[in-house]
């Protein structure tokens, strides 16, 4: 009796800045790639989808409001507690990925400087996207990136962690609020992505974390008359015309992603926060 | 007031070079359309102008294969400095016919000739003019080093501003290097074809750009054709969304231009004469018939009256008739049908108790017209305030606060355009930032420039056109 037995976590849903269960009351068993068991995970339905567009919706003013000064340092902040949690998720990522350790680690480390890259951003993007139109006219017009809205993200199945974190930084970065359907198999990473989420000043409802299946789900988010953008990267190849179909009903803003996942560990560029910006122009007249 | 009667004013429609008959432009020669011809009338006297050859889904196909051989042969391997000197061709020869263009485009659509003659026109050929120095600056657009052109663009535009709408396709499309099958409105060809003239009189190469005239059914074979690499369309929200679900599972890039319902809104501190301008050229600018047009007024409760006293005064002088006239501030709405959409909103209106006003103008008794219509008393559950009427009618609602002014604003699923009338500053630029619209205008309403990037949120569609940003649509970034 000398081997202290560990306490085991419960994973749950992160939606509005809380971690409930899935309101369905459902659970499924999560294995490492060698398929012994780690976890039950929430199984979330087609309400807890509802439910974190609604926090989504809420959160989206107050977020797309903050000054980007504002936005860039909470980001970062998510960072830092990225760091400071750095071994529970190369812990994670190696169980879930099947990674050797150093393996995992470099995941790791790529993830938590993609999103130190994505918090610099924020302050940045009016400068690179935006404009002064030289209009031929007594007019001052000018052109600012604003943010889409409630984006739905289906996130990338295979890499639990960095993957993730490539869909959802550019979201939160530009402004407007997530949705996030979590890898099926492998979400333990993204549950507690979510606790570091929850402690590092991001405003709840900014960011929502659902574990479950993009088969299940991603349809309700891509009929959702209340979503403004859809990513559906984490969708089957064969399920993504009939998402983006539904998509078509509100004219949502559908990412056009590559059929098989990509190596996010290739550097980023400004795409994905460009396909989560709408172009702004104002015009006034000039004259005394 | 003394009041002036206007002697007529026409102009001469001998400028527009009318033919009897037109053809499909496919691989730099007017061939024979083996779709079934359509007669194109002047919706001012129901008169047919023409006789127009459509594409049929085989033409489409010929044309395809033309923008394709184009494409890989020689436009995209010219280098852009030799691209761009073709699109400043093309935008000095709309200079040089712009007359021509002008009565033509009033005679096909309807619209006064002074709005074709000092809006339409010379904006399309600042569009040419604008994006052809694009094409050899391509690298410094903030789209990383040698982006690429996509291929082969289908482009479907409306029949409101039939040579504008060309020119807002074309234009980017070229300049960054992609070529075109480009179908006009079934009642609005004619200007392309004419266009279709300067390409070959700029000499550019055959495949280049193809126009396919023909209804619907010849649109949703450009979308669905196999060869086509981007869809760029602009109409109504409806068929957006049908071509968005017919694009989606296909490799093809999409940019929609669709419908708006725009709040113009005036707080009482707003300069009320330039306000009530800006009103009727928001609202009665081309008959209505803007996608942008400023259709629900949202004017301050403590001025409401004063403002729909003056309104109503300054829409009673809007003269109605002849597009020809210079004279002329209202045209023919385009088409019977456009008329009956019209009248069918503007009875919901009288149905669900709002209070209507028609201006006491004459109104021609031949050909499709509607006089000026404002709306008093328009609560935001109703059709007139919900659907697009493309058409002369305004729909007057009151707020009192400025937060309820936005939230009354964005209370649509559209969010193409905006306006505000204020002088106060701060309260402007607050405004823009909460109004969920792509355009807003400030103490003015309706301006366009092809360096000033112009789409919409939402229903309004998605994509620019116009700027650095428009850039995007046509190229593989």
């Amino acid at each position: 009796m000398s081997d202290r037995i560990s306490v085991a976590k419960t994973y749950k849903l992160y939606v509005g800045g809380k971690f409930p269960r899935s309101e369905s009351g459902r659970v499924y068993p999560v294995t490492d790639a060698k398929g012994k068991f780690l976890a039950n995970a929430a199984h979330a339905s087609r309400k807890d989808v509802r439910d974190a567009v609604v926090a989504a919706r809420k959160a989206f003013p107050g977020w797309a409001a903050a000054t980007a000064y504002n936005r860039g340092q909470v980001l970062y902040r998510v960072a830092e507690v990225l760091e400071g949690r750095r071994d529970q998720f190369v812990a994670e990522v190696s169980a879930s990925e099947g990674q050797a350790a150093k393996k995992a680690e470099s995941l790791v480390d790529a993830a938590i400087d993609r999103w130190v890259w994505y918090a610099g951003w924020t302050d940045k993007i009016a400068t690179v996207l935006g404009a002064a139109n030289p209009v031929a006219g007594p007019y001052f017009s000018f052109t600012v990136p604003e943010p889409t809205g409630v984006v739905g993200v289906l996130a990338p199945q295979q890499s639990s962690l960095l993957g993730l974190v490539e869909v959802l930084a550019p979201v939160l970065a530009t402004g407007s609020t997530a949705v996030v359907v979590s890898s099926a198999e492998r979400p333990l990473p993204a549950i507690t992505l979510s606790e570091v989420l929850a402690t590092s000043d991001v405003p709840g409802g900014v960011a929502n974390i659902l574990t479950g299946h993009a088969a299940e789900l991603g349809p309700w988010l891509a009929s959702h008359g209340d979503v403004n953008a859809l990513d559906p990267t984490g969708a089957a190849p064969a399920d993504r015309p009939g998402l983006a179909r539904e998509a078509a009903n509100t004219v949502k803003r559908v990412l056009t992603v590559p059929e098989a996942e990509p190596d996010w560990t290739t550097a980023p560029d400004l795409t994905r926060l460009r396909r989560y910006l709408e172009a702004k122009t104002v015009w006034h007249p000039l004259g005394v | 007031m003394p009041v002036f009667e206007y002697a007529p004013a026409p102009e001469s429609r001998a400028i527009a070079n009318l033919k009897d008959a037109y053809k499909p432009f496919v691989n730099g020669e007017f061939v024979d359309g083996s779709g079934e011809p359509l007669k194109t009338i002047n919706p001012a006297t129901e008169e047919v102008l023409a006789e127009v050859g459509t594409a049929s889904k085989s033409d489409v196909d010929i044309a395809v294969k033309a923008a394709r051989k184009a494409f890989t042969g020689v436009w995209s391997k010219m280098p852009g400095t030799e691209r761009a000197k073709y699109l400043f061709r093309i935008a000095r020869l709309i200079q040089e016919r712009s007359r021509e263009l002008a009565v033509l485009e009033s005679l096909d659509n309807g619209k006064p000739i002074k709005e074709s003659r000092d809006s339409d026109v010379p904006t399309a050929a600042a569009h040419f003019f604008y994006h052809a120095g694009w094409a050899d600056k391509l690298d410094y657009a903030g789209y990383g080093p040698s982006p690429r052109p996509l291929g082969v663009a289908g482009q479907i535009i409306p029949w409101n501003f039939p040579l504008l709408m060309l020119a807002w396709k074309i234009a980017p499309a070229l300049a960054t290097g992609n070529t075109v099958v480009l179908k006009p409105a079934e009642t609005t060809p004619l200007t392309a074809l004419v266009f279709a003239e300067i390409c070959q009189q700029a000499e550019l190469p055959p495949g280049v750009v193809n126009i396919l005239p023909g209804a619907g059914d010849i649109g949703a074979s450009i979308v669905e054709h196999g060869d086509i690499d981007k869809i760029a369309f602009t109409g109504s929200t409806e068929v957006g969304k049908a071509i968005q679900r017919q694009v989606a599972g296909t490799p093809k890039k999409l940019t929609l231009e669709l419908g708006g319902k725009a709040a113009n809104i005036v707080f009482e501190d707003a300069p009320l004469d330039q306000a009530v301008e800006g009103i009727v050229n928001g609202i009665f600018f081309n008959q209505g018939h803007v996608c942008c047009a400023g259709s629900r007024l949202l004017v301050q409760e403590s001025i409401a009256e004063e403002v729909l006293e003056k309104l109503r005064y300054r829409v009673s002088t809007l003269r109605i008739g002849d597009p020809l006239d210079k004279n002329t501030d209202i045209g023919a709405i385009n088409s019977a049908e456009q008329l009956a959409k019209i009248r069918g909103l503007v009875e919901a209106g009288d149905a669900e108790g709002a209070q209507r006003w028609t201006s006491p103008c004459p109104v021609p008794d031949r050909g499709f017209f509607f006089a000026p219509t404002v709306f008093a008393n328009v609560h935001q559950s109703m059709r007139i305030a919900r659907e697009e009427i493309f058409g002369p009618v305004l729909s007057v609602l009151t707020f009192r606060t400025p937060d309820e002014a936005v939230a009354k604003a964005n209370n649509t699923p559209y969010g193409l355009s905006a306006g505000i009338w204020t002088e106060k500053g701060s309260r402007i630029l607050w405004m823009a930032n909460q109004l969920r619209a792509g355009v807003v205008w400030a103490n003015t309403f309706n301006r366009f420039d092809p360096t000033a990037p112009f789409g919409g949120y939402q229903e309004s569609g998605f994509g620019r056109e116009g700027g650095r940003t428009g850039l995007e649509a046509y190229l593989n970034v």
